[in-house]
């Protein structure tokens, strides 16, 4: 048979059909700062991590906000906690505790 | 006396008529519709105050009640520049004559059908925030099969910044109506899911970018970035769409029982008649040109025809307020001016 290199591809879109926001429903409980981003990602230009790996607290937040759980599973765990996005976020957002509570979700997953 | 016509009796003529009466001048307001108020009359409440539309209009109706000739169904046919000022042919055959002529013929809605991908005038559930604000006028927000939308998208930018839809300018207050109307839906119904996609979010003005925050804060409304390209219509006729989350850079994928477009102001193409007759130039994007944007915002390019409000640009109520009363001075200034100069047999120099 002859290979001509075709390949079925794993679905990339968002279907907020079937996606399920409890991981946002559950993190906003315990941090509501969750909800005051606005996606303008001065935390992960600042990122100590980001240098290194793809860690970015403004793409995992929306991850959240679209219920993409499988995305954030790995990348939440690559945080140092080194704050540096805590000084830097202009609306305030609690940025440890959302990665804290983020990981949290990872860990608890089938309760919540 | 000296007398101003003014063409158009909406929120800026309105305000226009009031100042101007108030400062000793005899003013005839020429409306086409059968009452004053222009498109206040189709709004429910405004941002980002909330405040009723109607309270606002009533007070504008009432400060233009003394001392104003308000002429009601009434269309300019024919404006002729005299050496004395202008001669108005109006419709039924009558006639007016005025020292100085406003402009304040406002804007006209973007034709949300035009954009035929959207399926506004096509799919049942697809719905301009013009319908939605008569919605909460009557206070029934349903489907088309009369049940309660529970996820609701919202569509920023129709028919602005879009310049194959001939529109290259950006409306400005859609934004902010979007914000607005999306909490007073998520009030209405709070089990509700909503969802706003849009290029960039303008909150450009006081309290706006509170009232942005209060939607995602308080009412969980959730802003994606993405320009929709197409939605379709499921065999229940909820509405499916397509959008790419840029902020993802992933393309994503939404049932909704309503989607809502927010459609923008164009400039006005009824009033080109008038316009031609008085040689009075637009610019490019269609809006009337300004003598000089930064300095004297309302003179247009002919001595004794000015402009206000909407028929210069997208603008809110509070800066038609504003633009309504910077023109009542400019007004005044050229006919004192006017008498001045001929004194002084040299127009050109107070004009």
């Amino acid at each position: 048979m002859i290979e001509f290199g075709y390949s079925l591809q794993a679905n990339r879109q968002i279907d907020m059909d079937l996606n399920n926001l409890r991981m946002l429903k559950y993190i906003r409980n315990n941090e509501p700062s969750i909800d005051w981003c606005m996606s303008c990602g001065t935390c992960a230009s600042g990122c100590t991590a980001a240098a290194n790996c793809d860690l970015s607290l403004r793409r995992m937040i929306l991850m959240v906000r679209r219920g993409e759980e499988a995305e954030i599973h790995d990348l939440v765990f690559r945080c140092r906690f080194c704050g540096k996005c805590l000084n830097a976020c202009p609306r305030g957002v609690n940025t440890r505790n959302v990665i804290y509570w983020m990981q949290q979700a990872v860990i608890n997953i089938n309760a919540l | 006396m000296k007398s101003i016509a003014i063409i158009g009796g909406g929120v800026a003529g309105l305000e226009a008529a009031t100042n101007l009466s108030r400062m000793g001048f005899s003013v005839t307001v020429i409306e086409e519709k059968d009452q004053p108020g222009g498109k206040l009359n189709q709004w429910h409440a405004l941002f980002p105050n909330r405040r009723p539309a109607a309270e606002v209009l009533a007070s504008l109706k009432n400060h233009a009640k003394l001392g104003i000739n308000m002429m009601l169904n009434t269309r300019v046919e024919n404006i002729e520049k005299n050496d004395d000022g202008f001669a108005l042919a109006l419709n039924h055959n009558r006639m007016i004559t005025a020292h100085a002529v406003l402009l304040a013929t406002g804007f006209e809605l973007f034709d949300a059908s035009k954009k035929e991908e959207y399926g506004y005038g096509i799919y049942d559930n697809v719905i301009t925030s013009v319908d939605l604000e008569q919605a909460f006028e009557k206070g029934i927000i349903k489907t088309a099969e009369g049940k309660i939308p529970k996820k609701i998208g919202f569509i920023h930018c129709v028919g602005s910044r879009d310049e194959k839809a001939g529109n290259p300018h950006c409306s400005k207050v859609c934004c902010i109506t979007g914000v607005k109307q999306a909490i007073e839906l998520k009030e209405r119904i709070p089990d509700s899911e909503i969802f706003m996609f849009y290029m960039d979010l303008r909150m450009f003005g006081r309290h706006f970018e509170e009232l942005y925050k209060e939607a995602q804060v308080k009412h969980h409304i959730q802003f994606i970035r993405g320009r929709l390209s197409e939605a379709f219509e499921n065999q229940d006729n909820t509405v499916m769409i397509k959008i790419e989350d840029t902020l993802l850079a992933k393309p994503l994928k939404m049932n909704l029982d309503l989607l809502v477009l927010l459609v923008g102001m164009q400039p006005s193409r009824g009033i080109d008649k008038i316009l031609h007759d008085l040689e009075v130039e637009k610019d490019a994007d269609g809006f009337l040109k300004q003598a000089d944007s930064q300095l004297t915002p309302s003179k247009t390019n002919v001595p004794g025809v000015f402009a206000v409000g909407t028929v210069t640009g997208p603008k809110t109520i509070g800066e038609t307020i504003s633009d309504a009363r910077a023109v009542t001075l400019e007004i005044a200034n050229y006919l004192h001016n006017k008498v001045a100069s001929k004194i002084l047999k040299n127009e050109s120099y107070f004009i």
